[in-house]
């Protein structure tokens, strides 16, 4: 009755062999590395930056200890920090702007590991170092803006098939278009479910006019969040790939939040500046008619006319701006510093995308001799950098800011204009930066932890419970070798309360063994026969075995679905654990007690501790 | 070798009464420090930025208040953490700055004072995330008593799954109470460790409450204080044994676990030991009290447990 099929002793043999494999490369240790990756993310790298990284590697006397290509990245290993660093210097020089070069540290294991996915666990930031930002994306500002949009669209398109229509105006997400008659209502609702189909209208009839409320629908709401975010989260990627950091996370969470964690990455401020930058390029219209100096006087004491602002430019000189955006930053598809050929003067040229470049020939176009003015917005301060007036009509869709400081500028707003803008402003509202020393030294005390938790289970079983308790031990052995090998596949980030969770789990799973053994010692005591008290010890232990798991595990789950961060990576390893140690503590211990005791005929006695006869009832 | 050497069962449930007046006077008291000294509830709960620095020598703990205050954060609290290199910085959240500014601000002033200043650790949080943790945490000790209490009435019957429910709320609310009185951090791992706690002592009750159904068919005309008594008896060395071994385990981490995981070994491990207790001495009586017998448990539900 105590034996087992040889398929299962196969199946034993198998998974401990395929973790073991994959519990390996966490043993291999890391080697200084530096990668280089394109500066847009998602681009590809050329076959000629490998030979630029070869020979200006060769140039600077470095020698690597490993060079991995790959479409998206080049990572090449060292043997110091030093060397890290100087090759990193070197190779940035020689890749110049389309590249960017960041330090990392890669696994040693042996690339065969790698390719059949074993890799080395993940680390959380509290156990390698770096930083952890969690943004509120604002939203409704996001909303607010596409509004604003869709007025101008509107306004353009009323005007250019001549429907009559007075004053358009917003009103939070609604738009209020008044008409005079009937006749153009029906033009003007027809040309503006032409801009969105999802509009719903809404018709109030007054005595002489006609208002149409142009409210937008929930689903379209809905997509603009959505693609705000999708922009939040592309801006954030492209921003984080200037900075150079390897590896880094950013992720959604939730409905309006977004994760960035910064491995590596010790200077937190410039890590803020760059994130939180929310530069926006602005196109508009000067407003020319009423810029006379009692005008700008009335509105710089805060009455400008109705539907402008006053902003300043670089000099202070106030300038009266139509509210209506003309274009914005998001229309940029490139940009770059350069220098004015006949002034000399340090500019920004700006390639824009299809529909950009149409919207700016046709305003151009109609707006010859008029003044443009660009402005700036940056931490919620609007600049005009420039206002120039418009010669002629521009199409092609480059376009050239004048008006830059220096050199430097020109590089900074090009920088911010290529990575795009933010298409909602964003708030730190958490932070968590951990040093990279303090890393290492969790890592210490939670594997001490567990190793010297795990070294006094292990004492006290044997001495408790004999061979059963070596028995016991083994399967407590395997069952962390399974708990690590599935950490290490399933690529789960391990953190500090990862780790005391691993040491808890170990803690926690011997009671599956205690639970067997104490009902093999009351079989015995019952006077039940060696054989027949593992047989019934294991089958009347194995209820009680799942109810107390079951039990653990929905605390396990509460936490994945509640918890958050850290607490999730606790939760994640407690709910592993559980399931590892029902396989090992009675399928694996099992399979040994079986090949010890299932093939001998007559036992007279079990090697499990002492058992106290008492008197049963 | 033996620990748990008995003949005779020990009579546990004749000293229901005695058990009840401790467990109703600890429950109160408690609950009276958990009303009238509160949690010391961290950073991730109440918002606000906490600053882990390390000095290469001995901090000085006033240098350090006039350096914040000196930058307008008179409100802080600076203390000595695990060692005096070490020094953990509280500040609450300020209304004019922002919490990514507010650590940049401190984090600049310290290395201004004092460039040798190392910042081991940040962690900044604003007043919105806060709140959510409360709730999330709330909404997970609901969920877990919830998700317990139906599987046991599943496994089990109503009586025994809101025995050991309240058996385990009891260890939770003194746990809670300890960290009250003593005015131990109470942060998010403590909050795992507290939930954890939740789903290990309910073991102990199953275990116990396995070995009373079972003895409910066997033992048939004996009283349900003797067949629980002798439940608790034939299960002792198993409990002394699992314990132990968890809480050798938590010892490991109270010794070598460092600050952070300081509280958290703290809690599991008074919810061990009134883990102990509370599924003995709460969550049989209640049982008993309740009504359990032969014919609510046994009857309705015949043995579950074949399979392997």
């Amino acid at each position: 009755m105590n034996q087992y099929a040889s398929w299962k002793y196969i199946l034993i043999l198998c998974s401990i062999v395929l973790s073991l494999i994959y519990v390996v490369p966490n043993f291999y240790g890391e080697s200084y590395a530096i990668q280089i990756m394109p500066i847009k993310s998602g681009g590809e790298i050329e076959t000629s930056a490998l030979e630029t990284v070869e020979s200006s590697l060769a140039n600077a006397n470095l020698i690597n200890t490993g060079l991995i290509y790959e479409p998206s990245n080049i990572k090449v290993k060292f043997n110091s920090a030093e060397e890290q660093l100087k090759a990193k210097s070197a190779v940035q020089d020689a890749l110049g702007q389309k590249y960017v070069v960041a330090l990392n540290l890669i696994s040693n294991s042996p690339t065969w590991l790698s390719n059949i996915g074993a890799l080395p666990m993940h680390l959380g930031l509290d156990l390698r170092g770096g930083v952890h930002f969690l943004m509120q994306v604002d939203l409704s500002k996001a909303l607010d803006k596409t509004t604003r949009g869709y007025l101008r669209d509107i306004r353009l398109s009323l005007r250019k098939d001549k429907v009559a229509y007075y004053d358009a105006q917003k009103n939070n997400d609604i738009i209020q278009i008044k008409f005079k008659s009937e006749n153009d209502l029906n033009k003007g609702k027809n040309i503006i479910r032409d801009i969105n189909p999802d509009f719903d209208f809404q018709e109030i009839y007054l005595d002489n006019e006609i208002i149409l409320k142009i409210i937008i629908s929930n689903k379209t709401k809905k997509a603009i969040t959505e693609f705000a975010i999708k922009q939040n989260l592309e801006t954030l990627n492209n921003r984080v790939n200037e900075l150079g950091v390897a590896e880094p996370v950013i992720q959604q969470q939730g409905l309006d939040r977004i994760v960035v964690q910064l491995p590596g990455v010790q200077d937190t401020a410039k890590a803020k500046e760059i994130l939180g930058r929310t530069a926006l390029l602005e196109m508009r219209m000067v407003d020319e008619e009423h810029s006379d100096t009692a005008t700008i006087e009335k509105a710089q004491n805060g009455a400008p006319p109705f539907g402008t602002e006053l902003f300043y430019d670089r000099f202070q000189n106030p300038i009266l701006v139509k509210k209506e955006v003309i274009l914005t930053g998001e229309r940029i598809t490139n940009a770059g510093p350069s220098v004015d050929s006949q002034t000399g003067q340090s500019i920004v040229s700006i390639t824009l995308d299809s529909a950009g470049a149409r919207i700016f020939k046709e305003v151009t176009r109609e707006n010859i001799g008029k003044k443009m003015a660009l402005l700036l917005i940056e931490k919620n301060i609007t600049e005009v950098i420039t206002a120039p007036v418009i010669k002629g009509e521009i199409g092609g869709g480059r376009v050239q800011i004048t008006g830059m400081r220096n050199a430097q500028e020109a590089t900074d707003i090009a920088l911010l204009l290529r990575s795009g803008s933010l298409a909602a402003p964003m708030e730190i509202i958490e932070e968590r930066t951990v040093g990279p020393s303090m890393g290492k030294e969790n890592i210490s005390k939670g594997v001490q932890s567990t190793i010297w938790g795990f070294i006094a289970i292990v004492i006290m079983m044997i001495i408790y419970y004999m061979l059963f308790g070596v028995i016991s031990v083994i399967g407590l052995s395997v069952n962390l070798l399974f708990l690590v090998a599935l950490l290490s596949v399933i690529q789960a980030t391990l953190t500090l309360p990862g780790l005391a969770a691993i040491a808890l789990t170990l803690g926690m799973a011997i009671d599956t063994n205690v639970l067997i053994n104490e009902r093999i010692r009351d079989e015995i005591r019952n006077g039940n026969t060696p054989q027949a008290s593992i047989h019934m010890g294991y089958e009347k232990a194995w209820g009680t075995i799942l109810d107390s798991n079951i039990t653990t595990m929905i605390a396990g789950l509460a936490l994945i679905i509640f918890g958050s961060g850290p607490i999730r990576g606790f939760a994640v390893v407690l709910v592993l654990g559980i399931l590892t140690s029902m396989y090992s503590a009675i399928f694996v211990s099992r399979g040994i007690v079986n090949y010890i005791y299932g093939n001998k005929r007559r036992i007279t006695k079990l090697s499990i501790g002492e058992i106290f006869k008492v008197d049963n009832n | 070798m033996e620990i748990f050497r008995v003949k005779k069962d020990i009579p546990f449930m004749s000293y229901r009464r005695i058990s009840a007046v401790i467990s109703v006077a600890i429950f109160f008291f408690s609950v009276l420090f958990l009303i009238t000294r509160g949690l010391n509830l961290g950073v991730e709960f109440t918002g606000g930025t906490m600053l882990e620095v390390n000095y290469p020598k001995t901090a000085n703990i006033e240098n350090i208040r006039t350096t914040l205050s000196d930058i307008g954060l008179n409100d802080t609290q600076v203390q000595n953490f695990g060692t005096t290199k070490d020094v953990l910085i509280r500040l609450p959240i300020t209304k004019n700055l922002s919490i990514a500014d507010l650590s940049e601000k401190v984090s600049a002033a310290l290395k201004a004072s004092n460039p040798l200043v190392e910042i081991r650790r940040v962690e900044s949080v604003g007043s919105q995330v806060g709140d959510e943790l409360y709730e999330d945490g709330a909404l997970a000790i609901l969920f877990v008593c919830l998700g317990i209490m139906l599987y046991l009435s599943m496994r089990f019957e109503w009586r025994f799954a809101v025995a050991a429910i309240i058996a385990n709320l009891h260890d939770v609310i003194i746990i809670l109470g300890f960290f009250a009185f003593f005015q131990w951090e109470f942060n998010l791992t403590v909050l795992a460790a507290v939930l954890a706690v939740l789903g290990y002592s309910v073991n102990e009750s199953v275990v116990v409450f396995d070995r009373v159904r079972e003895n409910f068919k066997r033992m048939r005309k004996v009283a349900v204080t003797e067949v629980i008594n002798n439940a608790i008896t034939r299960t002792m060395s198993r409990t002394i044994m699992t314990h132990l071994s968890t809480q050798t385990v938590v010892i490991s981490m109270l010794i070598f676990g460092g600050e952070i995981l300081h509280n958290f070994a703290l809690a599991l491990t008074i919810g061990i030991l009134f883990g102990i207790y509370s599924s003995i001495m709460v969550g049989c009586p209640i049982a008993i009290w309740l009504g359990t017998n032969q014919n609510n448990l046994s009857v309705i539900h015949s043995n579950p447990n074949k399979k392997i």
